[in-house]
């Protein structure tokens, strides 16, 4: 049930925006948001409401040390 | 980018298996690690993380359905406000097959009631919009990544001046059952999965007690395999390293604070109660309830119903199972009398119960 998709933000109207994921186009409140959301954000969307932004920094920074695992001891 | 691929990558996921098994090996004692959410107990059977692991690490599944830990009173009081006329019940998909004492959803809708599916509350604010005769009932059910979504569906109707709009709320909070799991000595968890969307919305500084006064490591971490495996290496260095933390895996969604207007939302119309959890019981302070202020939204203080009289399934090991002290397989009903088909107990019928997740992807 807490299933959250990260969707793209392709349109906002006051609180109200709509996300996009594969094409398919969701409504999503962002009244749950304090922080500011803009075109192309991406947010976890869940049941019709953004909770959370997607911190691309912090993505690229887990995905690093992720594949820190194969390139270093582990894979050789 | 969704970041959702990457997060899949089979050659992470495998390196990050062999790193776990470097360190967990020579380990005397098997080290167990719990999941509370039950999109990470579908992950985990879904993705066959248990079988990448090696065998000093132990993987069991804890109350994380909020369906499944919905006590069948609850779904009596649903079966009994369906059969109201004039009543439109608005859920979430998952709770329409779940069994009461002696019915369900589904049977009742069979028989005439009028229950919806909806997406979102805010679509069941709109059904009331539009069915200004009847009043709509949404079934409130879920734990701290929902119960916003709900207390904003409220909210939406307060502002919009909807006045046939009601929840039934059994909301339940996350870490307080975390600390009376881990005060069981039956079960020794040596670390704790912590719940992914949950923490996005209170922040990971929500389990600081559970590290620093029960000492048990805990990792909030996402839902892709190459999270979980990374969420377990964390959980595994701590052991062998003698911490016991907070960490967060899942930095790219979960900050240590969490998300303040959701909870501040949350704060505006619920407030906490003793919230019944199956299988566990009445654990204190462990449910939202909608508050004063917002009573005329609270299906239970405006509408009263006749429920009838509560009986639990025989043989059904639901609560056991969520608790973590029985696997589905060691449920004589698993397979047998209880199947996705033909559900005995909400741990079967809930997309993200333990046994439905063990009946598709773990025989």
């Amino acid at each position: 049930m807490c299933l959250g998709v990260p969707m793209r933000v392709v349109s906002i109207i006051g609180d109200d925006a709509v996300a996009e994921i594969d094409g398919v186009k969701r409504e999503a409140s962002l009244m749950l948001l304090g922080e500011e959301v803009r075109m192309g954000d991406f947010v976890i969307v869940h049941a019709g409401f953004a909770i959370s932004k997607l911190d691309e920094e912090e993505a690229q920074e887990t995905l690093r040390l992720m594949r820190e695992v194969f390139t270093a001891e582990d894979m050789q | 980018m969704n970041y959702m691929d990457e997060f899949r990558d089979r050659r992470v996921v495998l390196g990050l298996a062999e790193r776990i098994r470097k360190m967990a090996a020579g380990r005397s004692e098997p080290m167990t690690f719990m999941e509370v959410c039950g999109t990470h107990t579908m992950a985990i059977y879904q993705y066959g993380i248990r079988s990448l692991l090696p065998r000093e690490v132990r993987l069991i599944s804890g109350p994380g359905c909020p369906v499944c830990v919905t006590p069948n009173g609850y779904m009596d009081k649903t079966v009994a406000y369906s059969r109201l006329p004039g009543t439109i019940i608005a859920t979430f998909g998952d709770m329409v097959r779940v069994p009461g004492s002696s019915s369900s959803l589904m049977e009742e809708r069979a028989k005439g009631a009028d229950v919806r599916i909806v997406y979102s509350p805010l679509a069941a604010v709109d059904l009331a919009a539009v069915n200004p005769g009847k009043r709509v009932i949404f079934l409130g059910v879920g734990f701290e990544t929902t119960a916003p979504t709900i207390a904003g569906s409220i909210l939406a109707a307060h502002a919009r001046g909807i006045e046939n709009y009601f929840v039934l709320a059994a909301h339940k909070t996350i870490p307080i059952p975390m600390q009376v799991l881990s005060a069981d000595p039956e079960l020794r968890i040596d670390g704790y999965i912590c719940p992914a969307h949950v923490s996005a919305i209170i922040g990971a500084n929500a389990y600081r007690s559970l590290a620093s006064e029960q000492h048990v490591p805990c990792v909030v971490t996402g839902f892709e395999p190459a999270d979980i495996m990374q969420g377990v290496e964390m959980l595994v260095r701590q052991m062998v390293e003698g911490r016991s933390e907070v960490e967060i895996e899942y930095s790219r969604v979960v900050k240590w604070e969490g998300n303040r207007k959701a909870q501040e939302v949350l704060a505006e119309v619920f407030t906490p109660y003793d919230a019944e959890w199956r299988g566990i019981g009445v654990i204190p302070g462990s449910g939202l309830e909608i508050n004063a202020k917002y009573a005329a939204f609270d299906a239970e203080k405006m509408i009263p119903v006749n429920v009838e009289e509560l009986r639990e399934h025989k043989g059904c090991m639901c609560g056991e199972i969520l608790k973590g002290k029985v696997t589905p397989f060691e449920c004589p009903l698993f397979a047998v009398d209880c199947t996705p088909e033909s559900p005995v107990g909400a741990c079967m019928v809930s997309s993200e119960g333990t046994c439905a997740a063990a009946y598709k992807y773990g025989r």
